[in-house]
């Protein structure tokens, strides 16, 4: 092992170590301020260790993992995603009765799976991490063990996502039959288009299927609302940026890594993208829960992101890294602020929780609509340029049909976004049950204006994070 | 850099007023007015300036202009810069803005400092929108108007607010990114021919556009255009909107908002696709007939003062789109008349409306009546704009109305006799509002105070500024016309060309 590999490995190690480090110290003594901030360093610490990495980029660790700048900034994007969940979780967890410090745990050892898929180029890398994320994930959505929702929730996600994996599993037992490697760059190599044949599209459709759960699009969006409406705040916060993250960046690598992605491929997804834009806001426009509006939005977006994905090219690649790491700032704002309406007993979730809330806390309020506002694609917001961009690609691609997909849903869109934000500037009509959530402290107050601010800066100044992501494409 | 402040000082003194009325309302108030007249002040600078300029040099496009790079990645530039056309009408956008201010002096009592928040902003917004000559700052300001205006009509609107604002975000945002699509298409057609990216107007216009593009992209454009225009089809967001609105918001809606619309035509459509707008005209000025004949017979069948007034909107930004459209110079001047008139007539009417509203806490025209008697002020006042509504000769809307006509006789005759009508069909609805409210008897025995000495000064104003406009109507249309040679002078030859 050189010095080079151990840089370029050292935020996943690091990131490791945490895990143990977190687990040790449960064993030792239970205290959650420990837990939270021995991860939160952990993040950190993985998070500095991406310079040197930068430096030693690129770098193949064994057969399994490629270490590039792509990877780079996809890990960069999860684990500051995962840093947020971190801050955002913790004043929620300190009011709730059951052991917290897991939960930690938990998080940093999915963490870890997401980057795995990042910088995966083999397909046995790609189904550790892919395990390592799910398994996570399963106890993280079902953590609140005593209450009926989310332990439904945590059996569904678990039932389903076992049986994706095992789809994913056996299309790419298929494609190594077909082309007798596991390797992503000579597996592609010999797409069906080029090869043709039964076993290889069989393959190739089954994978699809895999990645299609996890990314949650249509037709394979079932799971989405109930999960997103049973597992806790965080969690919630978590499977749309972190999980979602990582399986991206081995859909964006595996797609395009050996030259132009099969356009069989390309059409699928393209009808794949029509279909999650339409099936996600009109089911959107029904919902009276804003998780599950949430959820459905998040459907809508990865049809979005698909939209930059088909495109493809330099631009179309740089274009959902973009919009990916545009929707990751807003969508956790969106879920901050709704964990900071949340009291002990419930989480806010309902249209009556935010109703008149700018006239209550018009801070919280005002970062809420501008995450609103970002989702919905209205220009000054991280969410507007994302869109602009990916309107871009698809223009320069000439995906036309895409294209006007893409502007007639995001008006639909705008119906939902706007009855979150006329309820938050409505009056309250009664005095509520008002459980007033506790203020939350200082760190989450920090955490939200980071989030808000970070949110602007991508939308008025984007030019030096474009930049980077150029220079990282795949 | 005086144009970057233009857009700065609203914006700041949004978040100042917000601010400053969670201790003192009134403060609010007269921090909204002092932004709004500094602003009006600068302008006003501006165009003394330019008198001097317009003269001598016609070696630059602008009169003055500011210009960053923003997102170099992109050729997007953060590119301001000002002509006759914008300049007048930035004179409309602060003079409007600080009537509305005033207007809503003692109408909005609760979320005083939201309120001039939002107020600020969308004059911020539309401020932008007359000096962005970026496509991509454009959109930009473009959609940035439309969210405060949400706000006025959604949280301060009357009984079908929340329904009037959605319906007008949703048709807003939709043709607006049927245009982005077309900006970002044009961008990428730079790119494509000449190796990087612009949304630059100038450079934009020099693009070559094979004759089927040129069409679809124009009529992407046209949609956002049209919609605030708002032309006939897409016209029906605008009855609800109007209605809905609080006072302010009617008159940046119908003094401000539907002018954009008319400003894009002019300044973006008619430069950038000559083809098509040749091509398309006589189904463009068709659209606009039907809109002021459309307009009109629905005034006049409204019940309720403001839709009525709304409507009349319609047909009258209908002579705009028929003026645009002609394709010669006179027709254009008429055109840009029409629209500074037609926002300080309706802004009037709107203010006006909302006065009578305030008091008799009602819109039905039927519960009116007879109301001479007992505010013959006001009366008198509403006489005066229902006759610049209707063309009376010596007001603003006359020499715009009459510009048009005299030009769009030069391209199309048949559509110009049957757009006359439209004039008679204003006196029927200008009839009934000066007789079914301000005249006959006081039936339901009215007895409300008169217009308090603040709404005097509104008044007052709007109606000098009318006369203006109508009696020395060449101080604008000096401004306008050596700008104006540009985009009018393109048509104008295609259309010798052709006959």
């Amino acid at each position: 092992m050189t010095d080079s590999i151990v840089f370029a490995l050292m935020p996943l190690l690091i990131l490791a170590f945490t895990s143990l480090a977190v687990m040790i110290g449960i064993a030792i003594k239970r205290n959650h301020l420990v837990a939270a901030v021995l991860s939160f360093v952990g993040i950190a610490a993985s998070f500095i260790s991406l310079w040197p990495a930068f430096s030693a980029a690129p770098a193949r660790v064994t057969a399994l993992l490629i270490v590039d700048q792509y990877a780079l900034v996809y890990m960069a994007l999860i684990l500051v995603a995962s840093a947020a969940v971190v801050l955002l979780s913790f004043p929620y967890l300190a009011c709730r009765s059951e052991h917290k410090e897991e939960f930690y745990l938990l998080l940093i050892l999915a963490t870890v799976g997401s980057m795995v898929l990042a910088a995966s180029s083999h397909m046995v890398s790609l189904f550790l991490g892919l395990e390592l994320l799910s398994i996570s994930l399963y106890t993280l959505i079902s953590y609140p063990r005593t209450e009926a929702l989310p332990v439904e929730a945590g059996i569904k996600y678990l039932v389903l996502a076992a049986s994706s994996s095992a789809f994913l599993l056996f299309g790419l037992a298929l494609l190594y039959v077909a082309n007798g490697s596991m390797d992503f760059a000579r597996m592609v190599g010999a797409s069906p288009d080029i090869a043709g044949g039964f076993v290889p599209l069989a393959g190739m459709v089954l994978v699809v299927t895999g990645i299609g759960f996890k990314l949650a699009v249509v037709p394979f969006h079932l799971w989405t609302p109930d999960v997103y409406q049973g597992a806790p705040l965080p969690v919630a916060a978590f499977i749309a940026t972190v999980s979602k993250g990582g399986v991206f960046a081995f859909l964006l690598r595996w797609l395009w890594i050996g030259g132009p992605a099969s356009r069989t491929l390309l059409l699928v997804f393209g009808i794949i993208a029509i279909a999650s834009m339409l099936t996600g806001n009109l089911l959107a426009l029904r919902q009276t829960n804003v998780k599950r509006l949430l959820a459905y939005s998040s459907i809508a977006h990865m049809g979005y992101f698909l939209v930059a994905v088909v495109a493809g090219g330099d631009l179309g690649r740089a274009a959902a890294t973009y919009y990916l790491a545009a929707y990751m700032v807003t969508i956790l704002g969106a879920f901050g602020s709704l964990l900071a309406l949340s009291s002990g007993a419930r989480d806010a979730e309902t249209f009556d929780d935010i109703r008149g809330l700018f006239w209550r806390r018009p801070l919280l309020a005002a970062v809420f609509t501008a995450m609103v506002l970002s989702l919905a694609g209205i220009p000054l917001t991280a969410g507007f340029l994302g869109k602009f961009y990916v309107l871009t690609a698809g223009a320069s691609a000439a995906v036309w049909a895409l294209v006007m997909v893409l502007i007639v849903t995001s008006t639909i869109g705008l119906v939902y976004y706007l009855r979150v934000i006329v309820a938050m500037f409505s009056e309250p009509e009664r005095a509520q049950l008002e459980v007033e959530a506790p203020v939350p402290g200082v760190i989450f107050g920090m955490t939200l204006t980071v989030l808000t601010s970070t949110l602007l800066i991508l939308g008025v100044y984007p030019g030096p994070f474009w930049d980077t992501i150029r220079a990282a494409a795949p | 850099m005086i144009l970057l402040w233009l857009i700065m000082i609203p914006l700041a003194g949004g978040i100042a007023s917000l601010s400053i009325a969670r201790r003192n309302v009134q403060a609010a108030r007269w921090l909204a007015v002092a932004v709004t007249g500094i602003d009006l002040v600068l302008t006003a600078s501006l165009w003394i300036g330019a008198r001097g300029i317009g003269a001598s040099a016609s070696s630059s496009r602008w009169l003055y202009e500011w210009d960053q790079a923003w997102i170099p990645q992109f050729g997007i530039r953060f590119h301001l810069a000002i002509d006759g056309l914008s300049l007048v009408l930035l004179l409309l956008t602060f003079l409007l803005g600080l009537m509305s201010v005033l207007a809503s002096w003692t109408e909005i009592q609760h979320r005083v400092g939201f309120f001039h928040f939002n107020l600020l902003w969308v004059l911020a917004g539309i401020t932008g929108v007359f000096l962005a000559v970026d496509l991509f700052l454009f959109y930009l300001f473009w959609e940035l108007m439309l969210v405060p205006m949400y706000f006025l009509i959604g949280i301060w609107g009357h009984e079908r607010k929340i329904y009037a604002a959605i319906k007008f975000f949703l048709f807003t945002q939709l043709s607006g990114l049927l245009m982005l699509a077309a900006i970002v298409a044009l961008a990428v057609l730079h790119q494509k021919s000449t190796g990087s990216y612009s949304f630059d107007y100038q450079s934009l216009q020099n693009l070559p556009l094979t004759p089927g593009v040129a069409r679809a992209l124009m009529l992407g454009f046209f949609a956002a255009f049209a919609v605030k225009l708002p032309a006939f089809p897409v016209h029906t967001w605008l009855p609800d909107a109007h209605t809905e609105a609080p006072t302010a918001g009617s008159v940046i809606l119908a003094g401000l908002l539907l002018k954009t619309g008319a400003y894009g035509l002019i300044r973006f459509v008619l430069p950038l696709f000559p083809g098509p707008v040749r091509e398309f005209a006589p189904a463009m000025m068709t659209l606009g007939v039907i809109g002021v004949l459309y307009g009109a017979f629905l005034a006049v069948s409204q019940h309720d003062l403001k839709r009525l007034i709304a409507y009349t909107s319609v047909s009258h930004m209908g002579f705009v789109l028929i003026g645009i459209f002609a394709g010669n110079e006179t027709a254009l001047a008429g055109a840009f008349i029409q629209m500074v008139s037609h926002g300080i007539s309706t802004g009037a009417m709107f203010i006006l409306a909302g006065a009578l509203q305030q008091r008799m806490h009602t819109r039905e025209i039927s519960r009116m009546g007879g109301l001479w008697t007992t505010m013959p002020a006001l009366s008198g006042a509403g006489l005066f704009f229902v006759m610049a509504s209707l063309g009376l000769p010596g007001l603003g809307d006359f020499v715009g109305e009459f510009l048009v006509l005299l030009g769009a006789y030069r391209a199309n005759v048949s559509l110009t006799v049957v757009a006359t009508l439209g004039m008679i069909a204003a006196t029927l609805y200008g009839l009934k509002i000066s007789s079914r409210v301000f005249q006959g008897p006081n039936r339901h025995n009215w007895s409300i105070p008169d217009l308090f000495p603040r709404e005097w000064a509104i008044v007052g104003c709007m109606a000098m500024c009318l006369l203006w406009l109508g009696l020395y109507p060449q101080s604008f249309i000096g401004i306008f016309r050596p700008i104006s040679e540009n985009p009018a002078q393109r048509v104008a030859a295609l259309y010798t060309v052709r006959r």
